[in-house]
């Protein structure tokens, strides 16, 4: 369990249509795997994202790696629409299952604790729950007239994010990043980017053991220096704005877009 | 000082203030996505309140006190430990209604927005929710929204503790008026007028025989949004604490 290994091999776990699960956009989203995942041509994947996502739904989506989406929204917030996701919505090319962040949250859980099914407030009278007809409204058991939604488990193939740090044994030090451990403990398999290996073991210490995901549930670590690039690594460094803004304005056409997966992705091999 | 003649203020900051003022009395306010001016009415009620209000900006490392992620978020909003939310919308309806989603048929949309953020929950168990939107049209703010991300009101049998109480936009306040289940006009910004609210707006609306104009923030409360409030912004809005208060962006080492 938890070896460490090259990005490319730790990636060969990430199937050609299976479910993945990733984080949102400030809690450690691995870029540089996302970046090697296009450049090694994934296709109809199912991605989950927690509760959200940005340039890495975006990028996967115009690279052509994605059938399904689910999620509460994509966006490049300060900077705007995310422009391939809206381009793929206009075109009808992308399957969204819309939600909204509690649901996921709540479809989660319901995986982390083996149950098939989790319930949740809110919801009824909105069309989320038109277009979701696996969610069942049902009369609370234990009220009067009291009705609830109920959201199928979802249990991810594989979740893939990025952390600050992991040890030899492939425990990963996640820190307060506590969705990181939701998605691990919810998805079948987790592999992880990280952005040094600890000397040591971050469950020795009882401070860092606290905010370490053991590597029981790890199956492949690699090293990415600057792995969530150009999202931030929050309390390690923040977006780089510059380049978001950049993105922002070259994939607003497909041919922009093209020429900027010509520049960062395929010209790097772990930028 | 209160009752200072007001200085010039940017739009941004007059409805920060409004804002503010309409977040009251409450432990906790929480701030999602892309809500940077009711970040700043949450950090200047926060500095006004000499640390009351709670504060979390969702977005954020250093206003955000949560440690067991967005489980602990949701939790925390279903046992209504949230009192105070935001929430906009690419529409908004007459009836409270918002719309995230989309414009058009739902698979194959005209317009599309980003998606529904916490909106299909919170709406529902926040017991004061704020709707602000910075476009003030027919467009937005229309009879009724194509696609129902979260609904103003719900039926008796539904469990709701939560719903809307306003609606800032860039031209005026609205109240909601949870028993009509509509909207109110409350106070016209300074520059607009009542005629140009009605022609630009798309729902029909109460109005009161004496509608007054917002009042703009006085010079201490400017003082504390542009000294105290605006540096903090600029870790989750550098582009927002840029362009209106002038703090610079940093680059990334």
């Amino acid at each position: 369990m938890g070896a460490i290994r090259p990005l490319d091999e730790a990636l060969s776990g990430i199937a050609d249509g299976c479910m993945l699960a990733v984080p949102r956009e400030v809690s450690g989203v691995a870029m540089a795997a996302t970046r090697a995942l296009i450049r090694r041509g994934v296709k109809k994947l199912h991605v989950v994202a927690l509760p959200t996502s940005s340039l890495q739904a975006d990028l996967l989506i115009g690279a052509g790696c994605i059938e399904t989406l689910e999620t509460s929204a994509v966006s490049m917030g300060e900077f705007g629409p995310a422009p391939r996701f809206t381009a793929a919505m206009l075109a009808g090319t992308l399957h969204m299952k819309d939600a909204t962040c509690p649901a996921i949250y709540a479809s989660m859980e319901a995986s982390v604790k083996g149950l098939p099914f989790m319930p949740l407030r809110g919801l009824i009278g909105s069309d989320l729950m038109a277009h979701r007809p696996e969610w069942k409204t049902i009369d609370n058991p234990y009220g009067d007239n009291d009705p609830i939604v109920l959201l199928p488990a979802i249990r991810p193939d594989v979740a893939l994010f990025h952390a600050p740090m992991a040890d030899k044994a492939g425990n990963v030090w996640i820190g307060r990043t506590r969705d990181l451990a939701t998605l691990a403990h919810a998805s079948a398999r987790t592999i992880v980017t990280v952005e040094k290996i600890h000397d040591g073991d971050l469950l020795a210490d009882p401070i860092l053991a606290a905010g370490t995901l053991p590597g029981f549930y790890v199956e492949a670590v690699a090293v990415a220096e600057n792995g969530a690039w150009p999202l931030p690594l929050p309390d390690h460094y923040p977006a780089d704005g510059a380049h978001l803004s950049d993105y922002v304005k070259r994939a607003a056409t497909a041919e922009g877009f093209a020429r900027y997966l010509d520049e960062y992705v395929h010209a790097r091999r772990a930028a | 000082m209160r009752g200072a003649r007001p200085e010039p203020c940017k739009i941004e900051e007059l409805l920060a203030g409004i804002i503010a003022g309409l977040i009251g009395d409450a432990r906790h306010v929480a701030v999602g996505n892309a809500s940077p001016i009711p970040a700043t009415a949450a950090l200047l009620a926060r500095e006004r309140g000499d640390g009351r209000p709670y504060v979390s900006l969702l977005q954020s490392r250093k206003h955000n006190f949560f440690t067991d992620g967005g489980c602990e978020l949701f939790d925390c909003a279903g046992q209504g430990r949230i009192d105070v939310f935001f929430l906009s919308g690419g529409q908004i309806g007459g009836q409270g209604d918002i719309n995230l989603v989309s414009i058009g048929d739902h698979d194959k949309p005209s317009v599309r927005f980003p998606g529904s953020f916490g909106s299909g929950y919170l709406y529902y168990v926040v017991p004061k929710v704020i709707l602000f939107r910075l476009e003030h049209s027919r467009r937005t703010l229309v009879p009724k929204v194509d696609f129902v991300s979260a609904p103003g009101t719900s039926p008796d049998n539904v469990y709701r503790t939560g719903g809307p109480v306003a609606l800032v936009t860039n031209r005026c306040v609205f109240s909601f008026d949870k028993a009509k289940n509509r909207f109110r006009l409350d106070s016209v910004h300074p520059g607009h007028t009542i005629e140009e609210v009605r022609d630009e707006t798309g729902f029909d609306f109460d109005m009161p025989a004496d509608v007054g104009e917002t009042p703009a923030p006085d010079a201490e409360t400017l003082r504390i949004m542009r000294e105290r409030v605006a540096p903090e912004l600029a870790e989750v809005y550098p582009q927002f604490a840029a362009k209106v208060f002038g703090i610079p962006v940093a680059v990334p080492a």
